[in-house]
């Protein structure tokens, strides 16, 4: 058992590019930040005294950036839920026993995850409408961060589908035999037997494109969307836009990030290396 | 090879009755692709009798077995079990399974649950038993497979022997009328080969039809009615295992014989 345990563990997770990460790089990210503040901060101090200093147009603006923070993990939470909705229905499509189903979930899974996220983002933005008709019959106008987030969730929703097909096909076929055996409908073998032996194997992947997803958020900002790298980029602008800014915001943006998604990325690979021993 | 007994040639009639076979197959032939398989099979298994049937490995035993409950299609030929026709388009697969159990060399549990779980899912879902009594009869079977205890056991938690012991209470769960065995102590320990043979022992001496495929021959000659020998998916040989295990008539018979007795 041990043994199992050495090998499997130690083979899988360079199959998932952010499981790579390990403690040093955060303490490598936060050096620097320190040493990058306490530079500026330094140089700002007699440069003069009717511009603010970096860190304190920072500090100023900084409830600003953490809002729009909050706005990326929404858009995060949200993009996923509706990925994993969909993903799944779509991983389910791609062994379905009817051709024409199959061929069609197949086309889509592959369509949105071959394609950049950018292109995604432009297309959804042109393709929805600007206004939605509610139940009621009032007309609301979509909010632009809700058009990205719901393309942000196409590719991760193709490639969760491509999660789940493998997932079901990696289950051995004595699986469906012993159900089929027992009398058991295709539908109830695949929601009693088969599912959930997939999700247990699915989870670390799935958090890594959540962790993907969550890093894309900020390509919101282009289309305008009040998230934290445009919130970031709005404030210098209101600091006087000084390049001497550029640094301690951006990476300050990095830190923030990393802060978030560095302990995703540690626990994803504790449980591949957890499911690797046990299935 | 299709020269059998004479009377088990010709029609089957439509409704079974108690006195006729409970599972009957003529002239049955199964294609992989060109690939022949089954070569024209037939035999008759009466109710509580247990067959076995033998044979080297590839001669078509599990395609064999598993066209019984239907998991394999057959191309032509005729597979009676209690009056249904298995090569009926028309079949209804679901209640044909209801009535043939099936245990195969791999065990197949659900590892994600637990081994009254994996007895239970079945009359439950399939079945749709009330939960209270499926319980009580799962407890039974657990008891009677001599696993009382291993109740909330995980299949990963088992060994090979007890696996395969659920594995069967869980085919009996459903109440089959006929028991289909692949191999099932192939896959085994030698020390825990005779605990699973023990338990199909006692299923045979409480009536239950059995059909089995095994390699185990002293215990093939000791529970069996009546033993077929099957080589390049036809049946070569058969007949009650005293005969056939010390007289066989077909040189092929006794080759294999002498090379696994
Ligand atoms: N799914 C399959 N597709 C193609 N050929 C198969 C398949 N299953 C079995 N066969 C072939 O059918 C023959 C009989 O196999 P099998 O019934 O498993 O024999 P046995 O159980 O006696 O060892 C073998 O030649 C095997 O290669
Ligand atoms: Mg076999």
């Amino acid at each position: 058992m041990t043994q199992v345990r050495t090998e499997t563990g130690n083979a899988r997770p360079a199959q998932y590019a952010l499981s790579g990460v390990s403690w040093y790089h955060g303490a490598i990210l936060l050096l620097g930040f320190v040493i990058v503040f306490a530079a500026v901060h330094l140089n700002s101090r007699e440069a003069d005294a009717t511009n603010l200093s970096a860190l304190d147009t920072l500090s100023l603006w900084l409830p600003f950036i953490l809002k729009g923070f909050g706005l990326n993990l929404l858009m995060s939470f949200l993009a996923m839920a509706i990925a994993t909705v969909l993903g799944v229905a779509l991983g389910i499509a791609q062994v379905s026993q009817l051709g024409v189903v199959r061929v069609a979930s197949k086309f889509v899974t592959h369509l949105f995850r071959n394609a950049p996220w950018l292109v995604i983002l432009f297309t959804v933005m042109y393709l929805l409408p600007v206004e939605a008709t509610l139940w009621g019959g009032e007309k609301v106008i979509i909010p632009d961060w809700i058009k990205a987030t719901f393309a942000f969730s196409l590719p991760v929703m193709g490639n969760i589908s491509e999660i789940v097909r493998g997932a079901i096909n990696s289950i051995p076929t004595g699986q469906w035999e012993s159900a089929e055996g027992l009398a058991f409908t295709r539908r109830q073998t695949m929601v009693h037997i088969i599912l959930p032996q997939c999700i247990k194997r699915s989870i670390p992947p799935w958090m890594n494109w959540y962790a993907l997803l969550t890093l894309a958020t900020p390509m919101a900002s282009i289309l305008g969307v009040h998230e934290a790298v445009g919130n970031a980029q709005a404030a210098m602008e209101a600091g006087g836009g000084r390049p001497e800014f550029l640094l301690p915001f951006y990476l300050f943006l990095l830190c923030l990030f990393f802060a978030y998604i560095y302990p995703i990325a540690l626990w994803t690979r504790k449980l591949e290396q957890k499911y690797a021993v046990s299935h | 090879m299709l020269s059998l007994i004479s009377t088990m040639e010709g029609n089957v009639p439509r409704s079974w009755t108690p006195g006729m076979p409970i599972v009957s197959l003529r002239d049955v032939r199964k294609f992989y692709g060109s690939l022949e398989v089954l070569k024209g099979i037939s035999l008759d298994v009466r109710k509580g009798e247990v067959i076995c049937i033998i044979g080297p490995s590839g001669s078509g035993k599990s395609t064999l077995i598993r066209c019984i409950n239907g998991l394999n299609g057959i191309q032509h030929g005729s597979i009676r079990v209690e009056g249904l026709e298995v090569n009926d388009p028309k079949l209804d697969v679901l209640a044909l399974r209801r009535k043939v159990g099936i245990v195969f060399q791999q065990y197949n549990l659900f590892p994600h649950k637990t081994a009254l779980e994996n007895v239970m899912l079945a009359p439950l879902l399939v079945l749709k038993e009330p939960r209270r009594q499926v319980e009580e009869r799962a407890r039974e079977l657990i008891s009677k497979v001599k696993l009382q205890g291993k109740e909330n056991s995980y299949p990963g938690e088992l060994s090979g022997g007890q696996q395969q012991r659920v594995a069967i209470a869980r085919s009996l769960a459903m109440c089959p009328d006929v028991m289909l065995f692949d191999e099932v102590t192939a896959a085994l320990d030698p020390e825990t080969v005779k605990e699973v043979l023990v338990t199909i022992k006692q299923l045979a001496s409480e009536g239950m039809t059995c059909i089995l495929v095994t390699h185990e021959m002293g215990f093939a000659r000791e529970v069996a009615d009546h033993v077929y020998f099957t080589d390049g998916g036809v049946i070569v040989e058969h007949g009650p295992p005293s005969e056939l295990f010390n007289d066989a008539k077909d040189p092929r018979t006794r080759r294999f014989l002498s090379q696994v007795l």
